[in-house]
């Protein structure tokens, strides 16, 4: 099992109003999977993703990632798995700003220890030019279509070759052709063997996963196979 | 993450925010500049003045009315004006051992005219041994003779500047003039001198010292006497001779009730130095408020820059930035700033001090440019302090944050 949580709750102070995001949830997910999880806004999906991806610390429960217990976890191992182990992609692509292609896909690996700086740099552009962006690798962010920025989101989540992909609403920026290309990557680094988990609120994105888990109210009320999964290179039909 | 690699990033981050680092710097480059500046005319002023004091000559003897101890000073600095010395004191001094020349003084303002060309002017009363006692020369003419003096004479004695002043190309010798409608005759012209202390002595015009008290001015009184001794070794003892003779003469008992004061230059030039030193020490506090204000500059910036900043940190965190990661960019980029800064200021701050001194010298006095290193040491490490210390508390709050947190910030 690549992912294991046991009764997971997470409770959190939101200017002053307590509020409890979790409760219990229990979850695992093997290597290789696609799974996407639904829920409406305030469900506690994208909580579930931050405590997934060590974004943010669960309050009580049982967490194993890679086997390992993540109880056991200082902050530095924390850094160290999020840097080695998993691979962001956010629904505001979170690029820096007047910094090119190139060197976003590469931020990762400014704290990745005894990287061979070169070779990585030549593994950027190889990402970049499987993403179609071997054109844009010197473009600033702000030069990009949001298309193009979230999918130079995905290189930078890739550069590190992680075990796993967190997509927090990938397409949720993106018009329905950016985020059909967004979907078509993911599809295709799934079959590739990568193991992803991706939040979005819209059926019809969610469909291209393998796997649907739904929250309401920090709660799992149902998890299923996708019966007829979308490929995205045959197009998103609202 | 090597050290190279870190600088690396941090020199493009810098660049990347052009104006933000710029801003930045301008506090530091201000700070450096200001204290290097303010101190250095600080020094520089306080070096001249006591440079015209020691000019005078180091075997004067300064004698004032009234009473001050010391080290404190006289009483006509507070605009008192004490009558008790007189030219007959002077007289008696000059019989005095050891003393070469002497020369009593009063001195006022007047209108000095010839033809139609007037000038406000300083007139002073003196004695003939004026020009020994001053290290003072006369250009063309004589100076104020003994006879000038017991016949209340009215002769002046110009300086250069006010010779050339009034007369222009003519030939001021034999020529009338008027101090405050009185006519006087033009006997001499001083040789130039250069400004000294806080009076252009070239700008003076000199006449007998009976002929200001009871002509030009209605009193009987000096405003003081300087006396030359031969050697330095000598004035010790002509000081208290000096006292004594006016004791005897004033019918004084208690040398507590003195109502003179004698004082040699190397005193004087004590009192001035910590005069000064208290001027040093204000500038020091000026420039050390500039340095306060660059730092607010510094702060500022970084405030305002902090949420943006926050959520940079937030992501770097997200792709796996250690704690001590982010607080060694932000180290490394404060460091940067503050060093690039400060040797902009530095040089900044030593252009400025330079062109002041060019621009004081150009005036004629001798102006010293007088950089200390001490105060460049402060000002850098001052500058610095503030800039890493605001530089990374913001950064070490964020890198404190959980990723998700900081990504949020607005």
């Amino acid at each position: 099992m690549l992912i294991k949580l046991a009764n997971i709750t997470k409770d959190y102070v939101d200017e002053g109003v307590p509020t409890t995001a979790l409760r219990g949830v229990t979850l695992a997910v093997s290597a290789g999977e696609f799974v996407a999880i639904m829920g409406a806004s305030g469900s506690g999906k994208s909580t579930l993703m931050h405590v997934i991806g060590f974004l943010d610390k669960k309050t009580t429960g049982q967490y194993f990632f890679d086997n390992e217990n993540a109880n056991e976890f200082d902050d530095a191992n924390l850094a160290q798995i999020r840097n080695q182990k998993i691979g962001f992609v956010f629904q505001a692509y979170n690029l820096l700003a007047r910094t090119s292609v190139l060197d976003n896909v590469l931020l990762p690996t400014i704290y990745t220890p005894h990287l061979d700086v070169k070779a990585t740099a030549k593994k950027a552009r190889e990402i970049l030019a499987k993403l179609n962006l071997s054109h844009r690798v010197d473009y600033q962010p702000n030069q990009l279509s949001g298309g193009e920025q979230q999918r130079a989101a995905i290189a930078r989540a890739l550069i590190n070759e992680p075990r796993l992909i967190l997509a927090d609403e990938p397409t949720g920026n993106l018009d329905s052709h950016s985020g059909q290309e967004v979907m078509e990557v993911l599809q295709d680094l799934n079959e590739e063997g990568h193991t992803i988990v991706m939040v979005t609120h819209e059926k019809y994105v969610a469909e291209c996963a393998r796997r649907i888990i739904t929250l309401k109210d920090g709660q799992i009320i149902s998890d299923q196979k996708v019966a007829e999964r979308h490929l995205a290179k045959d197009g998103l039909i609202k | 993450m090597r050290f190279f690699q870190i600088l690396k990033y941090t020199k493009n981050n810098l660049a990347l925010n052009k104006t933000r680092s710029f801003l930045t710097m301008l506090g530091i480059i201000i700070g450096v500049a200001a204290v290097i500046a303010i101190v250095s005319v600080g020094a520089s002023a306080q070096d001249l003045l006591l440079a015209q004091v020691k000019a005078m000559g180091t075997n004067l003897i300064g004698i004032l009315p009234g009473a001050s101890d010391d080290q404190g000073l006289p009483s006509a600095v507070f605009g008192i004006e004490v009558t008790t010395l007189k030219y007959e004191d002077a007289l008696e001094i000059r019989n005095l051992p050891d003393i070469l020349a002497i020369c009593a003084y009063v001195t006022g303002r007047g209108t000095v005219g010839y033809f139609n060309q007037t000038k406000e002017l300083n007139y002073t009363g003196v004695m003939p041994e004026y020009p020994t006692v001053e290290d003072a020369a006369v250009a063309t003419g004589r100076f104020i003779k003994q006879e000038d003096m017991d016949n209340m004479a009215r002769v002046a004695v110009l300086g250069s500047k006010a010779a050339s002043d009034l007369f222009g190309q003519d030939f001021p010798l034999e020529k009338q003039i008027k101090i405050n409608q009185i006519v006087f005759k033009v006997v001499g012209v001083m040789a130039e001198r250069g400004a000294s202390g806080l009076q252009n002595q070239d700008e003076q015009v000199f006449i007998p010292l009976r002929t200001a008290q009871k002509i030009m001015l209605g009193i009987d009184h000096v405003a003081y006497i300087r006396a030359k001794v031969d050697k330095e070794a000598n004035i010790e003892p002509a000081i208290g001779r000096v006292k004594e003779v006016l004791r005897f003469r004033h019918h004084i008992k208690d040398a507590t009730k003195d109502d003179f004061s004698v004082r040699s230059t190397a005193q004087a030039l004590d009192i001035l130095g910590s005069i000064t030193q208290a001027l040093k020490m204000f500038l020091a506090a000026v420039a050390a408020i500039s340095l306060i204000v660059g730092g607010i500059g510094i702060m500022n910036i970084m405030f305002v820059t902090v949420s943006e900043r926050t959520r940079e940190i937030g992501l770097r965190k997200a792709v796996g930035a250690k704690r001590r990661d982010i607080l060694w960019q932000f180290l490394m980029e404060s460091a940067l700033m503050t060093s690039l800064g400060g040797v902009i200021g530095i040089i900044l701050g030593v252009s400025i001090s330079s062109a002041i001194a060019l621009g004081v010298n150009s005036f004629g006095y001798e102006w010293k440019l007088i950089i200390t290193p001490l105060s460049i040491f402060w000002a850098v490490f001052m500058a610095a302090s503030v800039g890493l210390i605001f530089g990374l508390w913001p950064a070490n709050r964020a890198s404190l944050m959980s990723p998700m947190d900081a990504l949020r910030k607005q």
